[in-house]
C-alpha cells in the first residue's frame, strides 16, 4: 500500500533547471568570441607542418585561447547533448547515456588540455 | 482517486500534424548541427593530440583534412558551426522578450540561414586565399 503522495515523492523538479539554462547561455556568449578565434586559428595552421603549429601554441595567448575555446565548447556540448537525450531516451538507457555524455566531454577535454599544454610547455 | 490503472490520455499534437514551416525547420536544424558539431569536436581533439604526439601522426591527420573527404567534412563542419552560432544569437534576441512577431520571427530565421551560408563561403574564401 503506499499513498498518493508516495507515488509522485521524488518525482518532482531536480531544482537544477535555472543552473543548465543560464550555463547553456553563458557558454554560448564564450563561444562566439571563442568559436572566431578557433576559426582563425584553423585557417592559419592550413598545410601548417607540426613545427610550426607547435610554435603557435607556445605562446600563451595562443594555448589559453585553445583552452577556454575546447572548456567551453565542450561544456556547452554536454549540456545541449544532455537535453537531447532526455527528450529521446527513456528509463535505464537514459540513465547510462547520460552518463556517457558526461564521461564523453570530459574525457575529451582531459585529452585536448593534455594536448596542448605538453605542446606549450615544450614537453 | 484510488484506482492505479493508468488513463489513456489524449496527446498533444506532435510534428506530424503541423505544416512544415521554415522556423520550425530552423529549429530542427539548430540541433542537428548542435549534435553535428559534438562529433566535430572528435576531429578537433584528434588534430590537436596528433600534434603532440609526432611529425608523421600530425601529417597523417593534416593529409586527411586535405584530402577531399576530409574538406567536405571540414566544411560542413563550418557551415554547422555557424548556423549553430546564428540561431544562438536569435535566441539571444528571443530570450529578452523581443522579436516574437511572427514577420520578425520570419526574417530573422532567414537571416540565419543565408547568413549561415554567406559566413561559411567567407572562411572557406579566406582559407583558399591565405594558402595561395
Amino acid at each position: 500500500m503506499r499513498s498518493e503522495l508516495g507515488k509522485v515523492r521524488g518525482l518532482g523538479s531536480a531544482k537544477s533547471g535555472t543552473e543548465h539554462f543560464w550555463m547553456q547561455r553563458v557558454t554560448a556568449i564564450a563561444n562566439v568570441p571563442l568559436v572566431i578565434f578557433l576559426v582563425w586559428f584553423i585557417i592559419s595552421h592550413v598545410g601548417s607542418t607540426r613545427a610550426a603549429f607547435i610554435t603557435s601554441i607556445k605562446h600563451p595567448l595562443i594555448a589559453v585561447g585553445l583552452l577556454l575555446a575546447l572548456a567551453s565548447f565542450l561544456y556547452h556540448m554536454r549540456l545541449g547533448l544532455q537535453v537531447v537525450i532526455e527528450d529521446y531516451v527513456h528509463g535505464s538507457a537514459k540513465f547510462a547515456a547520460l552518463l556517457i555524455n558526461t564521461f564523453f566531454a570530459v574525457i575529451l577535454f582531459a585529452t585536448a588540455a593534455y594536448a596542448i599544454l605538453k605542446m606549450s610547455f615544450g614537453l | 482517486m484510488s484506482g492505479s490503472k493508468p488513463k489513456a490520455r489524449p496527446l498533444s499534437p506532435h510534428l506530424q500534424i503541423y505544416r512544415p514551416m521554415l522556423s520550425m525547420t530552423m529549429s530542427i536544424m539548430h540541433r542537428i548541427t548542435g549534435v553535428g558539431l559534438a562529433v566535430g569536436m572528435i576531429g578537433l581533439v584528434w588534430w590537436l593530440t596528433a600534434a603532440s604526439i609526432s611529425d608523421g601522426y600530425f601529417d597523417l591527420v593534416q593529409g586527411f583534412f586535405y584530402h577531399w573527404f576530409g574538406r567536405l567534412v571540414l566544411f560542413g563542419f563550418t557551415w554547422a558551426l555557424m548556423h549553430h552560432m546564428l540561431g544562438g544569437l536569435r535566441h539571444f534576441i528571443w530570450d529578452t522578450g523581443r522579436g516574437f512577431e511572427l514577420t520578425t520571427v520570419e526574417w530573422l530565421v532567414r537571416a540565419n540561414l543565408i547568413g549561415s551560408v554567406l559566413l561559411t563561403i567567407l572562411i572557406w574564401v579566406i582559407g583558399y586565399g591565405v594558402r595561395a
